[in-house]
């Protein structure tokens, strides 16, 4: 990957990450933790990997992504602010009773959203359906889903796996976010689900394990699931919680919480730096 | 009654699919079940169109979403234990909430799934669908109804569930006129001193119960309510005025099904009696289906007994 396209990613990350928390803050709740830690992934999806149209989000032969973990939403609500879904300015009025960005993600309401996601383990069923359909119709568009590590703990995670398998969904890839943690503390002491390689190879994926947080690892892996024929790829992508906020990394009282005015100042002043 | 040739609606519910299939563009999905659902029947003619998603209910009906969300028709077929009761939280976040296209075909409701007993036999569904917000739920009275009511499912815009049962009934709809309109209750048989509002295979029963009752001097009308959500409140309202008394008929608990949502009709518009007849809170067991619609009190002297009862209500 050309070091340009790095910095430019890099670039977009970096928005995604502060409008993410500005909304946050200005809602004084929701997730940051696991917001932060797919804001590199949302960043090369938007704005590199998928064939999409801000201007006709409904576009039929789109590639799709639905965001499973959709708790999270504040992530992608700015991934989507930043490529011209919606006005920027939006993302403060997130959770608030006259937006049209609902705590969870509302397809029916928000440009760009393509799933109606925050219950875990439907949305990968979901982003399953969608494969399926494209096969059927012809269609060469891909999907994407990101799910949350602590989500594979549903058992629908595993349904859906049998699914995209057993009907060798090529053109939809699956996005493990492995941060580690979740509400009751770190996945591995609350139901711990790993191994994810091993387990995700059983069910049949094209299994890819990278840091979340490398670009070039990223770029590599989306790259090599569009070759893989006849079976869906799932990407391990290990992240950190609350990357790229000093206080928040690794630590999952983040999870589900706002910053107060002296964090958001912190922060963003961490993320500019 | 007259001797009407019988089939269950499940049976046309998989004839239907199959015939639809030539006319219109949708996909059919179903959970291990399609000897039972019937799906089958669409299965063996368009196989490309049909896809198995084994024993996951929760997922075949999240699956159904995204491919509804892609702007495809589709089919998705379990007994209804299982797609209203197991899989009720995707049907509501999945569907319900996005308000997709998907029609969940849910066969083997009520007790006259027989001898498989309690855990089948689903006396729940329609509450539980009920209470999501926008979804149409369709209760055929027999094949006839069951068939027109795919077609009409298809070209609806949004969720439907259709509830079909296992059990042979009665195919009276046979007036060459038969019209089928979501929403729209059908005035089966005029009466004046009682209205028996029935679903699904009570229909046939109330128009037994109304033969029964005229030897007994009773004029009873008989409405059969097939979209039991949104429900026809004007063909109710009409029968509480004036008729004054009416029973209402269902293979489902009396709590949360066609009983209720009647009585809530009449309570807001025009206060009359209403005594719901159906399962009473209970759950079912195994046996014949005779033997357990006897038990439960689904039956045409059982709506004599209730539409008498409602009539001495009246002031």
């Amino acid at each position: 990957m050309e070091q340009t396209k790095m910095r430019e990613l890099s670039e977009k990350a970096r928005a995604i990450r502060l409008g993410a928390l500005e909304a946050v803050y200005n809602a004084k709740s929701g997730h940051p933790g696991g917001s932060l830690s797919i804001a590199d992934i949302l960043a090369y999806l938007y704005f590199e990997e998928m064939n999409i149209d801000p201007k006709n989000p409904k576009w039929e032969d789109r590639d799709r992504l639905v965001l499973s973990k959709g708790h999270t939403a504040p992530g992608l609500y700015a991934a989507l602010a930043e490529r011209g879904y919606f006005d920027k300015e939006v993302l403060k009025t997130l959770r608030k009773v006259d937006s049209f960005l609902q705590g969870h993600p509302d397809m029916k309401h928000t440009p760009g959203v393509d799933m109606t996601t925050g219950s875990l383990g439907l949305g990968i069923s979901a982003a399953c359906g969608m494969a399926l359909s494209g096969k059927v119709a012809g269609k060469d568009y891909r999907v994407y889903t990101i799910v949350g590590d602590g989500e594979s703990e549903e058992g629908q995670v595993w349904e859906a796996s049998m699914f995209a398998n057993h009907y060798k969904l090529d053109n939809l890839c699956v996005i493990i976010d492995w941060n580690g943690l979740q509400i009751d503390g770190p996945v591995a002491e609350v139901m711990n689900p790993t191994p994810f390689d091993t387990k995700l190879e059983a069910f049949g994926y094209n299994v890819i394990t990278i840091d979340a947080h490398d670009f070039e690892q990223i770029d590599a892996a989306f790259k090599a699931a569009k070759t893989v024929k006849g079976k869906p790829t799932a990407i391990i992508a290990k992240s950190v919680k609350g990357k790229g906020v000093s206080f928040m990394e690794n630590n999952v009282s983040w999870h589900g919480a706002a910053p107060n005015a002296e964090q958001y100042e912190q922060a963003v002043a961490e993320l500019n730096a | 009654m007259m001797n009407y040739e019988k089939k269950a609606t499940r049976e046309s519910y998989g004839e239907a699919l199959a015939e639809l299939g030539d006319k219109y563009d949708f996909l059919v999905l179903d959970a291990d079940l399609a000897a039972a659902t019937k799906t089958g029947i669409f299965k063996k003619k368009f196989p490309e169109r049909f896809f198995d998603c084994g024993i996951a209910e929760g997922n075949m009906i999240s699956v159904a979403a995204g491919i509804a969300s892609t702007g495809k028709c589709v089919f998705a077929s379990s007994f209804a234990m299982f797609a209203a009761g197991r899989a009720f939280e995707q049907v509501r976040n999945s569907i319900g909430y996005p308000h997709l296209g998907v029609k969940i075909g849910a066969t083997h409701a009520g007790i006259t799934v027989g001898e498989d007993g309690a855990t089948h036999q689903c006396l729940e569904d329609i509450a539980l669908m009920r209470t999501i917000p926008g979804m149409t739920i369709i209760n055929p009275a027999d094949a006839v109804e069951a068939k027109a009511a795919v077609e009409a499912a298809i070209n609806f815009e949004g969720p439907v569930y259709m509830r079909f049962g296992r059990y042979a009934t009665p195919i009276f709809n046979v007036n060459p006129d038969y019209k089928f309109e979501i929403g729209k209750g059908i005035d089966l048989a005029e009466g004046s001193d009682v209205t028996i509002v029935a679903t699904g295979l009570m229909v046939a029963m109330a128009l037994e119960a109304r033969e029964m009752l005229a030897t007994e001097g009773i004029s009873a009308r008989v409405i059969n309510i097939h979209t039991i959500k949104p429900i026809d409140r004007d063909i109710i309202i009409d029968a509480a005025k004036k008729t004054g008394a009416i029973v209402t008929a269902e293979e489902h608990n009396i709590i949360g099904g066609l009983g209720e949502a009647v009585s809530a009709v009449t309570a807001e518009a025009c206060p009359v009696p209403v005594i719901r007849v159906g399962v009473n809170d209970s759950f079912g067991h195994s046996g014949s289906v005779p033997a357990l619609l006897e038990e439960y009190g689904l039956t045409p002297a059982n709506l004599v007994a209730k539409a008498k009862a409602a009539v001495a209500l009246k002031k």
